[in-house]
């Protein structure tokens, strides 16, 4: 569903992608691993169109969409949920909802969103409580939940996740892990961003190893879990802990 | 102030907005239209041009820095003003009060009738940007624009359209106001460049994001500026607005009512 050809970035004189390719099959959750500053949040950005790529090819369903902008990108069907959520702090839980559904909205109205409301309420059903609070009010964790119900309600088929799990504790990190391992079931393929390393892996079928801006591995996410390349640099003491 | 809102860019081009307003509606005068269509029709025409000045002007620099556009609404500003003169001339042109008759007493007060209509156009205005903001789906958006510009773009909204949305509207309140006191100031070209400095002022004051703080700040700063003339010399009075923007850029940068950050409405 998405094909990302030899994609080159650069920030400046910082190159910071040197020739990635990876594939993304339709209903997949494939994950991106890699330390801080390897290029996975390079790649997010360049897909949604935040970022111009200086070459390489991005195509979507067939379509190449490499350099179209961030707001044509959203309406082609792929949503990017950014680094530290990225919420619309003054405004309530349900605005944020709204305006997630922008595309949407225009279109069809208010009633036409009503139903992906609902959905992301069943998601997380603690948004529906906090349907009235300003977003910038919640705790991290409904903030996390609250910057995925909101890029759901664009109805993308692909969703880009960068770093769902940062700074939560633990149980807050599974219940959010758990509904993305459920977005498939919806139609929606995943392409999750992680450093935690161990969760991204025991929810997605596929991955890959990002190093220095480029792919240095890749492989389902069984055998990357066994691979001792990635138990050592990323799965880290943690895995002999348990 | 919308714009601001909207762009994070301050318009210095307002002020002529107020002024093309009231220099619309003094042309139509010879239409011989009831008062309310020739208002309808003067706002209309603004808020058509300030959407063009923006397509004109602010678009084809998109992208540039915040800097970059304030200075060429600086030039609009000039521009506007130029072309003003170029069009009406240098003559100041009166236009009567929308209602005739004798100043009213309200608890002791003298106010003229055209004061009770400009403290009703206020009330009228502020009511319409908090609904327009808090209770439609174009307000928020804007606001959604204004408060997390990368997000609102990943939401699929368009920043230049915004953009010209916040002019049009910006124009088009501007216009309003023009309208409501040319009838105590005269109509001239060069209205708008007391009215914009004081009007900045006034935002200022208010801490720049609030519209309710710029009234404030505004109202704060006429009864300065009376003060100064009744106290010392009527011509102290022009210089009151520079001495109350210097005062506040130096100690209270985020306004007399701010709360330090920015963002919230």
């Amino acid at each position: 569903m998405l094909e990302i050809e030899d994609l080159f970035v650069s920030y400046g004189a910082i190159q910071a992608l040197s020739g990635v390719s990876l594939s993304i099959g339709e209903g997949n959750i494939v994950t991106l691993i890699g330390a801080n500053g390897a290029g996975k949040t390079t790649l997010l950005r360049t897909i949604s169109g935040l970022l111009r790529p200086g070459s390489g090819r991005i195509a979507f369903e067939g379509r190449e969409i490499t350099g179209r902008a961030a707001e044509d990108v959203v309406r082609l069907g792929i949503s990017h949920a950014p680094e530290g959520r990225q919420n619309f702090a003054a405004l309530t839980v349900r605005d944020n909802l709204l305006i997630g559904a922008y595309p949407v909205y225009r279109r069809h109205g208010k009633a036409g969103v009503q139903a992906d409301q609902e959905r992301v309420f069943t998601l997380f059903p603690i948004l529906r409580q906090r349907q009235r609070q300003m977003a910038g009010t919640l705790s991290g964790g409904e903030q996390q939940m609250l910057a995925i119900g909101r890029v759901l309600m664009a109805r993308p088929r692909l969703v880009l996740l960068d770093e769902p799990s940062m700074g939560l504790a633990p149980l807050v990190v599974r219940e959010i892990l758990k509904q993305i391992r459920r977005l498939p079931e919806a139609g929606t393929t995943v392409l999750l961003v992680e450093q935690n390393a161990r969760s991204a892996l025991a929810i997605a079928d596929r991955g890959y190893v990002i190093e220095t801006g480029r792919v240095v591995l890749a492989g389902s996410a069984d055998e990357l879990k066994r691979d001792p390349r990635v138990q050592a640099a990323y799965l880290g003491r943690a895995s002999r802990a348990r | 102030m919308t714009i601001y809102n909207v762009t994070g860019i301050i318009n210095f081009a307002q002020g002529e907005f107020a002024m093309l307003g009231a220099m619309v509606l003094v042309s139509l005068g010879p239409l011989g239209l009831p008062l309310p269509v020739g208002v309808a029709a003067a706002v209309a025409a603004v808020t058509l041009m300030g959407g063009l000045v923006e397509r004109l002007t602010i678009h084809p620099a998109r992208g540039a820095s915040a800097v970059t556009l304030i200075i060429i609404t600086i030039g609009v500003d000039i521009a506007v003003r130029g072309i003003a003169l170029l069009i009406w001339g240098t003559d100041p042109y009166p236009l009567p009060p929308f209602t005739a008759g004798p100043p009213l007493r309200v608890a002791g007060a003298i106010i003229t009738r055209q004061g009770v209509w400009i403290l009703g156009t206020t009330a009228l205005i502020l009511a319409f940007l908090y609904v327009f903001f808090e209770h439609t789906y174009p307000g928020k958006t804007l606001r959604a624009c204004a408060i997390n510009p990368l997000s609102a773009r990943l939401s699929g909204i368009r920043p230049d359209r915004m953009s010209l949305l916040a002019f049009a509207l910006s124009a088009g309140l501007g216009a309003v106001a023009g309208i409501v006191i040319a009838p105590l100031t005269l109509v001239s070209y060069d209205m708008g460049l007391n009215l914009g400095l004081r009007g900045f002022v006034a935002a200022i004051m208010g801490g720049l994001v609030n519209p309710a703080g710029a009234v404030a700040g505004a109202l704060l700063l006429a009864v300065l500026e009376n003060l100064a003339a009744g106290l010392f010399r009527a011509a102290y009075k022009e210089t009151v607005a520079f001495v109350v923007l210097f005062l506040i850029l130096f100690f209270r940068p985020h306004g007399i009512f701010g709360r330090g950050a920015r963002g919230g409405l």
